[in-house]
């Protein structure tokens, strides 16, 4: 670990799963928020939903078992676990929409201080827009969780004042696990919960593109 | 007597017309209706309006069906991936305009349609570019925006079991936009594995109601897509 480099991917999908309650619904994101069904903590059980309409998804198939109608989102390959039930895409979305699911943990470009997802397009003009699920999940899961990178490939900030990229959803995130620090979204701003180890408040900073209150010690916004 | 079952995908897609609007099942290649839309392209109809959660992936099924030039409009939530350049070349050239709509936005546009429910409110896509343009308004101090629902000619959609009623159970997660698809359209035409007699399927598990349904066709061992795409295969 260094300064540059901080927590692993693995590492951020389990400080995410530590903070998901015993018995939480749980929508997970295409990418590196798949890692967290991977980190539930010994003794708690989470369902983990997906939109394409299966709520109790499993791990992977061994090679071979692969089922083509029994696929996840990110149209991989999964299995259904005892107790799993299909549904169709109305009643999927009328969970995620109806405030049912209680967790989901998504990937971003770009999160605002003020809690703004960018997470869809990178508005260049030729690429070809695809929106998913996105904005449902944002707009209506309780508690929408990030995990990112902490900069760009270019080294620019994804904590930022304001987003330039398009967005996803106004307002909307709660808590974002980077791999330079764990930061809650808060009426006063972004708030540092934790840093990864080695890694000082003042270099997490300089690769944050809006204010970090210091929030380590038990304080409450 | 009531007996919904044609003979062949061809007899089944025969009544689609110049200009239609479509829906096509499937999330991915699961549930995509592959043999109905292979029909529909030997059958010719053109300028069509196409309601289907993607837009295809290698030169099969829907991707193969804008590759022949038959689709003028494509209303999805998710037409980009890996294996999607026939729509991405087509999109780029003009030739298919594109209607993003957010995937649970788009199922429950098909639902209302399915309802005769004409427009709904909700706050997905509020202060984002696709929600420009809408309608707005304020609930309880959340800001929603005016979606209007989704109705479609034709409905092509892959099911499981069906029976002469057209009551139909799917398998998996190949159900998806099937349900809400064949509500929504005026003739719903399905394919299954298995046409089975009447009482074979159980009436407590029945997912689709045979209301919804007007015309289903056996097609006993149905292409999984997504291994056509990984063999490079073309349609016709």
């Amino acid at each position: 670990m260094s300064a540059q480099t901080g927590w692993s991917r693995e590492e951020m999908a389990a400080l995410a799963a530590l903070d998901i309650p015993d018995g939480t619904y749980v929508n997970l994101g295409i990418g590196i928020p798949e890692l967290v069904a991977r980190h539930v903590p010994a003794g708690r059980e989470l369902v983990f939903h997906t939109e394409n309409g299966l709520l109790g998804v499993g791990p992977p198939p061994a090679p071979g078992d692969e089922d083509a109608d029994l696929i996840n989102a990110g149209k991989k390959p999964v299995t259904a676990v005892p107790g799993a039930a299909f549904f169709h895409h109305a009643d999927s979305f009328a969970m995620i929409r109806g405030g049912h699911i209680g967790v989901c943990v998504l990937g971003a470009m770009q999160v605002s201080a003020a809690g703004d997802l960018a997470n869809w397009s990178t508005g260049e003009p030729d690429a070809i827009p695809a929106v998913g699920g996105a904005m449902d999940l944002v707009a209506g899961v309780g508690r929408v969780l990030v995990l990112m990178e902490h900069v760009t490939r270019r080294g620019e900030p994804k904590l930022v004042d304001r987003c330039t990229l398009p967005l996803t959803g106004v307002g909307v995130v709660s808590r974002v696990y980077t791999n330079l620090a764990v930061v809650d979204i808060t009426p006063r701003g972004l708030v540092a919960r934790g840093l990864a180890p080695g890694v000082p408040l003042d270099a997490v900073q300089a690769r944050t593109g809006a204010p970090l209150i210091d929030g380590r010690e038990g304080e409450k916004p | 007597m009531i007996d919904k079952r044609c003979s062949s995908a061809h007899e089944a897609v025969a009544p689609v017309h110049d200009g239609a609007t479509v829906m096509i099942g499937g999330f991915g290649s699961a549930g995509s209706p592959v043999e109905l839309i292979h029909a529909l392209i030997d059958h010719g109809a053109r300028g069509l309006t196409v309601i289907s959660n993607n837009a295809g992936c290698g030169r099969v099924g829907l991707a193969a069906l804008i590759e022949a030039g038959r689709v003028e409009r494509i209303i999805c939530s998710f037409p980009r991936s890996a294996d999607a350049e026939v729509f991405a070349a087509a999109f780029r050239a003009g030739r298919v305009a594109l209607d993003l709509v957010p995937q649970g936005t788009l199922a429950e546009r098909v639902r209302a349609g399915g309802a005769a429910i004409p427009a709904f409110y909700t706050p997905v896509s509020a202060g984002t570019p696709l929600g420009e343009g809408k309608e707005r308004r304020s609930f309880g101090g959340r800001e929603c925006v005016l979606e209007h629902a989704l109705t479609a000619d034709f409905a092509l959609v892959r099911a499981e079991r069906a029976d002469r009623y057209g009551n139909l159970v799917y398998r998996k997660t190949a159900r998806n936009f099937g349900p809400v698809m064949c509500m929504a359209s005026r003739v719903a035409i399905v394919q299954a594995r298995r046409i089975v007699e009447p009482g074979e399927i159980d009436p407590e598990v029945v997912v689709t109601p045979g209301v919804f349904v007007q015309r289903v066709v056996e097609v006993r061992d149905p292409a999984d897509e997504s291994a056509l795409v990984r063999e490079g295969r073309r349609y016709p």
